[in-house]
């Protein structure tokens, strides 16, 4: 005979309830922040990559390597544990009075999807003709003019089906901010875990708002693709 | 306008403008044509510097395309350029096609450059195409755009590199219609083409090459009537008759 009490009403109201609506908040705040930054400076890394200027784009291809090649769980650690022992400690203090392990696991997030999105949008540019470049640049349109009007917004869009995954991941990776005490949904389904012993009930409302999560990320990238990027195509 | 001096460029190891001289005169339409491999289009491209020279000298419109302090892309924006394969910009609208560089270049205001955009759209004769997007136009019409968006740059040149090799033969027409048009406005035109009845009819001047070299530089009617070189006379007679 199964022992185990079901409890949902803990993760549906109250305190419990409180917690992993909080924990879902920074949660939020997390991917919102991360997607935003890793695709400007995968965006970035992507155009470093395809200078004419051998050193920068050696610089881009070993911040990329090194980067997508080393665990997100080590990054997160090198970041809270490990950089603000070499910054002055006027620095320090400040990084103290401020939310500290937010801002490192954004940092880790950030940079560690940032290398995929650049490979993402970098194949993607590759796959534009060179022709469009030549039409850009014979309109008077020096290189990087040439990229932001006509070469990246293709780019971008056929990249679009590969920056969703890359977005999904790094919504689901910023659990691993627990692990330096952000207090995001894993964290507090954790602690409402350790209160109640509810573990089933605690991750399954987890799991289900990590999907729900999920699912509105491809819903709303699938709308913008249709709507915004392709709105001429069927 | 366009003054080519001894001009030399390689590919590798394969020379393929060996020594041109050439002038266009402000106004002048010239016709290039010459067998496929024969340097014509590397000759058009270098004109705006798709392809850079390597020996020689080449001034467009009283700038040194070998001097680094020549403004490659200032120069680029005075001289319109119609591809092969149009290169329309697939991601934006037709108005948007023409529109993009007076902004963003030319500095007009967006009303002013769509004002422009309609009456070239007018002129090319696709006012209701402007917000079509190019994969929804025939070739002939996606030309003729890539022609109004060269326009609007209100270029004081024109080069055009086989603009008419990559339509279906009922199109041919209306893209050399306007491109005779352009030439009664007395535009500056540079066209690599084998429509030998536009290059017979609107060009003041007909240039044949071969193997990277000018071999024949003639008014057209002479041209036609009476080729000089024996390669200009093959040329043509297989260009009338391609089964023999």
């Amino acid at each position: 005979m199964l022992k185990y009490n079901f409890d949902w009403s803990i993760v549906t109201s109250g305190k419990y309830f409180e917690w992993l609506v909080s924990g879902l908040k920074v949660t939020l705040e997390l991917s919102v922040v991360g997607i935003v930054c890793a695709f400007i400076l995968g965006l970035l890394i992507a155009v470093l990559r395809m200078s004419h200027f051998r050193p920068v784009r050696w610089i881009a291809t070993a911040y990329l390597e090194f980067f997508r090649n080393t665990p997100l769980l080590v990054q997160i650690f090198f970041w809270y544990f490990g950089s603000y022992k070499v910054l002055p400690t006027v620095v320090n203090d400040w990084l103290n009075s401020t939310n500290f392990e937010f801002a490192a696991a954004a940092i880790a997030l950030t940079i560690y999807t940032s290398a995929f999105i650049a490979e993402d949008i970098r194949s993607g540019i590759l796959s534009i003709p060179k022709e469009q470049m030549e039409a850009a640049r014979s309109a008077g349109f020096s290189y990087l003019r040439s990229m932001q009007y006509i070469i990246l917004p293709q780019a971008v869009r056929i990249t679009v089906p590969p920056l969703v995954n890359q977005f999904l991941n790094l919504a689901k990776n910023s659990s691993l901010a627990m692990s330096i005490g952000v207090m995001e949904l894993t964290y507090q389904a954790r602690q409402v875990e350790s209160y109640t012993f509810k573990g089933f009930e605690a991750f399954t409302a987890a799991t289900v708002v990590y999907l729900v999560l999920s699912v509105i990320i491809t819903a709303l990238m699938d709308l913008y693709n249709k709507k915004v990027l392709n709105p001429h195509r069927a | 306008m366009i003054k080519f001096e001894g001009v030399h460029k390689w590919f590798k190891k394969l020379h393929v403008l060996n020594g041109i001289d050439l002038h266009v005169k402000q106004g002048e339409v010239v016709v290039v044509c010459g067998p496929s491999g024969s340097g014509k289009s590397t000759l058009i491209r270098t004109i705006n510097q798709l392809e850079p020279i390597e020996d020689g000298s080449l001034i467009v419109d009283g700038m040194d395309l070998r001097s680094k302090k020549t403004d490659i892309n200032k120069l680029r924006a005075e001289v319109g350029f119609v591809f092969q394969q149009f290169n329309l910009y697939p991601h934006l609208s037709v108005i948007d096609n023409i529109t993009l560089a007076p902004i963003k270049i030319r500095k007009s205001s967006k009303k002013e450059a769509q004002e422009q955009a309609m009456e070239l759209l007018e002129r090319v004769g696709l006012a209701v195409k402007r917000d079509a997007y190019p994969t929804q136009l025939s070739g002939g019409q996606q030309q003729r755009v890539a022609i109004a968006r060269a326009l609007a740059m209100k270029p004081r040149i024109m080069l055009f590199d086989e603009p008419t090799s990559a339509l279906d033969p009922e199109m041919i027409g209306e893209v050399l219609s306007v491109m005779q048009d352009l030439a009664s406005t007395g535009m500056t035109m540079v066209c690599v083409t084998h429509e030998m009845g536009f290059a017979r009819e609107v060009s003041d001047r007909v240039v044949f090459m071969d193997h990277g070299v000018i071999l024949e530089e003639a008014q057209p009617e002479e041209f036609f009537r009476n080729p000089q070189h024996d390669r200009a006379k093959q040329f043509l007679k297989q260009l009338l008759s391609p089964m023999h």
